[in-house]
């Protein structure tokens, strides 16, 4: 721990406190385990990024069906290519922490379920979060008839306005009704 | 721009002031230019935040200067008497042509100010926008101190025509010169000011990690922030206020740091946090639930033995009469030689059982050891406050705990994941399509009460046999246990045990039967099992309550014979003088009843016994050696062993809750009589933790099964709530209602056990006391009282399904004016339009009217400046000072309602430096 305190820096290390929800072990275990994707090449450089490839080796993320979407949504590359730096992997265990808002929570789901970062979860959205949910595989993914229904169904229940698609205000009104959601929306280490 | 129609309410605008960088990156497709304007933005600010602070102290500056030429031109003045009143004509004209001038000196100033930051700048060109940009912000920002100005002027003395020139010189000089805050100068407004400014700093500095913002953006702003917080915190206050302010700011900060401190301290102290946490990664928070349950039951438990530990068992081993000294205190004569046999002290007899871990051991004195500790009080208290905490604690704690856990980190989880969430949709579908082909439904119907009917059997079926197995097993204890196996001894445990184990399994395959779906089919099953549970639980203390009365008969003679047998042994003695000492016995030859109490706790603890073991048996073999067999048998097996038959074992949360439940009922209903038992618990519990931690990382696969948290966890407390309540009447009932054993426990001698509360009122507390306790526990009070609560809870509950129906008709109101509101939206984005379309027209001809006056394009800088500082007093946009020289179009601009995409971004895009 001693170690990696030090190469944190204990400003730094106070300020992640101060702009995450995370507590001072959980931001230096995240560090650990960031710093144990680096090669040894990468591990003297500043504000390295990893790719997104290695980043998707970390089980927490291995079986989560949206990986490549939290990636890209947290991703600050300039290149959209979906790889972090310890800033952003701060980022993303914040929003996924036990202790972060509903508010920030939902923000970033609805980023992650925008699958074509248009501002809207439309029905091409929807489908590709369902299919996300249901997994690829023929024997569990929902037929079209089945799919259309469901969202259907989803659609009126969560798209108050009428438009025929979901906005991040709709959004957050359905996962104010979901008390569960804060506890379910998290990624442990 | 397309997130424009996301925004629905007013509430909403803020969050999108706050990112439109962001907005832009997500549309465009050249992220190399997004990232240097993102820079640009973020140094823009910064200057900003310096360039606002500056400008206050400027335009105190002027002042200042102002005030000082006024004393100097006194004598001027004097003179100038009579031009007064053409003064004060001219007075606002002159004002103006002051301001264009100052604005001349400012920018002037302000050229060499920036060049010495030239060089920090990017590229010359933006440099110079920036620096145009900036100074007509201050501009604007000056224009609103000038109605201030104004104000006092007017009260004041009048400035004279010849004055201006000289004036506006020095006060540039003096401009130059400042730079650094200097407190004295400030005014009470511009100091409110300053502070306002700081402490909207300081809420953004607190809000910070509840933006959505990557962390570069963040980071930035709260150095900027700090920054800005530490540079400007000094200036407030004056004098002995400033001294005190900033002890007060450093007292702030330190207690900030020492609240994070202690939160890490905290979460650093919470047991099992690590592995729990990773549990819950690898298996979902449906099973992590359960083992925080456990740790929640972990908790509880301990604080329960805390009370009875710390203010029962504890001063009764130290200050009551030690061991030996009184008949219930020592071991019988005739059971000492085996007392201190392990297959005795197993069942809690011999030594264990004339200990402080049971009720018979207490005595009645009122008052032990030289703190004259009240201990049958406290015996009472403590057992009623058990009960009451549990209570407190299962009611408050009745709080709530979507569809992909992104907790898990385990593959074969997440296809189970993948399975249960298809299935869940498709429930949802077929329920949604709400088939009405209710084909053979006699058939199933005739299943569903059949199945009923067999369990039904069962449950009868395992309370008979309980029963008789209790039965029997008095008449083992009447004939003396030595005479039997271990079996006949154990018999009603062992059978308690294993009918909790198996019929949970024959109710499994009864519902195979039903033919429910899968969520229904689990509530059915819970339900089955809970009700024999409580039904074993309930035939036991029947059974109990049987041998109680037993008991109670075997007193009676007892008594008798002691009267017998003291007479008897007075009887020598008695034609002597009474002056004679008394005839010393040896305490455990005296012939004792046989204290039921004691019995109950005995049985208690020997069910918890049990049950802990088979619990621990179980999961040995039911899990590890299945696990083991599964794991090495299969590489010499005819079919695949882990993915066919045996498979591995899941974790079944529900049923491992409800064990943890009904152990915990049992705790609370035998506590009073064997205040060893949250002792045991709280080591059952400890062990149980390490040893499930364990069994679930090393042989369990997750469920196929899951059953959802929220509600489920709503269920677990409910019948948490349930098992106390049901839990706590066969002990009050015995309280209330049989008088305590003649010779041992705490309340031996009196007629009920709360008399000991009586006794107390009536010996340790003034008369009065008494008196006002009896009225108060009238029935004519106590109805009344109640009769008021029920009337409070109908009350609360009613008003309660109101609110309901009224947040049904704001949603449906709040549908309708969505849609009003798009109409609206619409009409009032073309109104804008045409208003800004006049709007500029009015500025350029007043442009070309006095061209050499004002620049033309002032307006729009105007509501540019505004909105940037929107950024900084988000939350507060209401409180912002409004400003004089706003065009009219400019509040329904700011809008940004969704039919109308905000009229100042269009300024803003046009006025960002493009590279």
């Amino acid at each position: 721990m001693g170690t990696t305190a030090s190469q944190l820096g204990k400003e730094l290390l106070s300020e992640y406190q101060e702009l995450t929800f995370l507590t001072k072990q959980e931001i230096l275990l995240a560090h650990k385990r960031f710093t144990e994707l680096l090669t040894r090449e990468e591990k003297d450089i500043p504000n390295v990024r990893v790719p997104m490839e290695r980043i998707l080796t970390l089980p927490e993320l291995k079986s989560n069906p949206f990986r490549k979407r939290i990636c890209y949504v947290f991703s600050t590359s300039e290149h959209k290519d979906g790889s972090l730096t310890f800033e952003d992997f701060l980022d993303l265990l914040s929003a996924f922490s036990d202790s972060a808002t509903m508010e920030i929570k939902s923000h970033y789901a609805f980023r992650i379920f925008d699958f074509d970062d248009d501002g809207t979860l439309d029905s091409d959205d929807l489908q590709k979060l369902v299919n996300c949910l249901t997994g690829e595989t023929d024997d569990t993914q929902l037929t079209f008839e089945e799919m259309k229904q469901l969202i259907s169904n989803i659609l009126e229940e969560s798209d108050i306005d009428k438009d025929g698609t979901v906005n991040l205000s709709e959004f957050q009104h359905v996962i104010s009704r979901s008390p569960d959601f804060v506890s379910s929306f998290k990624i442990v280490l | 721009m397309s997130r424009d129609n996301l925004i629905i309410s007013d509430n909403d605008t803020d969050v999108q002031v706050d990112f439109p960088a962001e907005d832009q990156t997500s549309q465009e497709d050249n992220a190399h230019e997004n990232k240097r304007r993102r820079k640009a933005d973020g140094k823009e600010r910064k200057k900003r935040a310096i360039k606002t602070g500056r400008a206050s102290s400027i335009e105190d500056t002027e002042e200042h200067t102002q005030k000082h030429n006024r004393k100097r031109n006194g004598s001027k003045n004097h003179k100038h008497d009579k031009e007064k009143d053409q003064a004060k004509k001219y007075q606002n004209n002159k004002e103006e042509e002051g301001e264009i001038k100052r604005k001349a000196a400012k920018s002037k100033k302000n050229l060499k100010n920036e060049q010495t930051k030239k060089k920090e700048q990017d590229s010359e060109k933006s440099g110079t926008k920036k620096r145009s940009k900036e100074k007509k912000r201050k501009d604007s920002a000056e224009k609103d101190t000038k109605e201030k100005e104004k104000a006092k002027k007017k009260k004041k003395v009048i400035e004279t025509s010849s004055e201006p020139e000289s004036s506006e010189e020095e006060n540039e000089e003096e401009e130059e010169e400042e730079d650094v805050v200097r407190p004295e100068t400030l005014t009470p407004e511009e100091l409110e000011k300053l502070k306002e400014a700081v402490e909207d700093r300081k809420k953004l500095i607190q809000g910070l990690r509840g933006k959505p913002w990557p962390m570069k953006k963040k980071l930035v702003t709260l150095k900027e922030s700090q920054m800005f917080v530490e540079k400007y915190e000094g200036a407030l206050g004056k004098g002995k206020g400033r001294k005190f302010y900033a002890y007060k700011v450093m007292m702030t900060k330190k207690w900030l740091k020492f609240k994070r401190d202690f939160e890490n301290f905290k979460t650093a102290c919470i047991p099992w946090e690590m592995k729990i946490k990773e549990i819950e990664s690898h298996f979902g928070s449906s099973v992590a639930s359960y083992f925080l349950f456990l740790r929640w039951m972990y908790g509880i438990n301990m604080i329960l033995f805390g009370l009875t530990f710390g203010l029962v068992m504890v001063p009764e081993a130290l200050m009551g009469h030690p061991y030996g000294s009184l008949p219930r205190k020592t071991v019988p004569r005739p059971e000492e030689g085996s007392a201190m046999d392990f297959a005795v002290l197993w069942d809690f007899g011999g030594y264990a059982q004339y200990s402080v871990l049971f009720y018979g051991y207490y005595n009645n004195q009122r008052a032990i050891g030289w703190l004259k500790y009240r201990l049958p009080l406290s015996y009472f208290l403590v057992g009623v406050g058990t009960v009451a905490y549990s209570y407190m604690v299962v009611i408050r704690t009745w709080k709530t705990f979507t569809s992909w856990d992104y907790l898990i980190g385990n593959p074969e989880t997440a296809d189970n994941k993948f399975a249960s969430i298809t299935t869940s949709f498709k429930e949802a579908i077929l329920e949604e399509q709400e088939s009405r082909k209710d084909d053979n439904i006699h058939l199933t119907r005739f299943l569903r009460v059949l199945a009923n009917f067999l369990v039904l059997c069962c449950l009868a079926g395992s309370g008979y046999l309980i029963y008789f197995v209790v039965r029997r097993s008095q008449k083992f204890t009447l004939d003396g246990l030595e005479n039997h196996s271990w079996w006949e001894r154990n018999e009603v445990n062992m059978v308690m045990s294993l009918l909790g184990m198996f019929c949970p399994m024959l109710f499994d395959v009864i519902s195979s039967l039903e033919n429910y779906h899968p969520r229904v089919a689990l509530q059915w099953q819970l339900g089955r099992i809970f009700a024999l549970f409580l039904g074993n639980l309930y035939t036991f203390i029947i059974a109990l309550m049987d041998e109680i009365n037993v008991k109670r008969e075997e007193e009676k003679i007892v008594r008798y014979n002691i009267t017998m047998w003291e007479a008897s042994l007075y009887n020598g003695t008695l034609s002597e003088n009474s002056t004679a000492p008394p005839i010393t016995v040896h305490p455990a030859d005296v012939p004792r009843g046989p204290c039921w109490e004691t019995m109950v706790g005995q049985e208690f603890v020997r069910l918890i016994i049990s049950d802990t073991m088979t619990t621990y048996i179980t999961l040995l073999i039911g899990d590890f050696f299945r696990a083991v067999l599964v794991r090495f048998l299969n590489y010499c097996w005819c079919w695949d062993l882990e993915a066919g038959f045996p498979s591995y074992s899941e974790f079944d949360v529900s049923g491992n809750v409800l064990g943890l439940i009904f152990n915990q009922g049992m705790i609370w209903m035998g506590a009073f009589y064997a205040p060893c038992l949250p002792a045991l618990n709280v080591l059952r519990l400890h062990v149980s933790m390490y040893l499930q931690c364990w069994a679930v990382m090393c042989c369990n696969v997750p469920q196929e099964r899951v059953f959802k948290a929220s509600g489920s966890n709503n269920f677990y407390m409910a019948m948490l709530l349930v098992i106390l309540f049901l839990s706590t009447l066969p002990a009050i009932y015995t309280i209330v209602s049989i008088p305590p054993s003649f010779d041992c426990g705490p309340f031996s001698g009196k007629n009920r056990m709360f008399d000991v509360i009586q006794e107390t009122l009536e010996s340790d507390f003034p008369a009065w006391f008494g008196k006002v306790f009896s009225y108060a526990s009238n029935p004519g009070l106590v109805l009344p009282f109640i009769l008021l609560m029920v009337l409070a809870i109908y009350y609360l509950q009613s008003t309660s399904k109101s609110y309901k129906q009224a947040n049904m008709e704001l949603k449906k109101k709040l549908q309708t004016q969505n849609e009003e509101n798009k109409k609206k939206n619409k009409k009032a984005a073309l109104k804008a339009a045409m208003d800004l379309e006049e709007a500029r027209k009015a500025a350029t001809q007043a442009a070309q009217l006095q061209a050499k006056h004002k620049p033309p394009s002032q307006q729009y800088e105007n509501i540019e400046w505004d909105h940037e500082q929107r950024r900084y007093h988000r939350r507060d946009v209401r409180h912002q000072p409004t400003r004089g020289s706003r065009p009219p179009h400019h509040q329904e601009a700011t809008g940004h309602l969704p039919g109308a995409p905000a009229q100042p971004r269009m300024h803003r895009s046009s006025n960002v430096p493009k590279h």
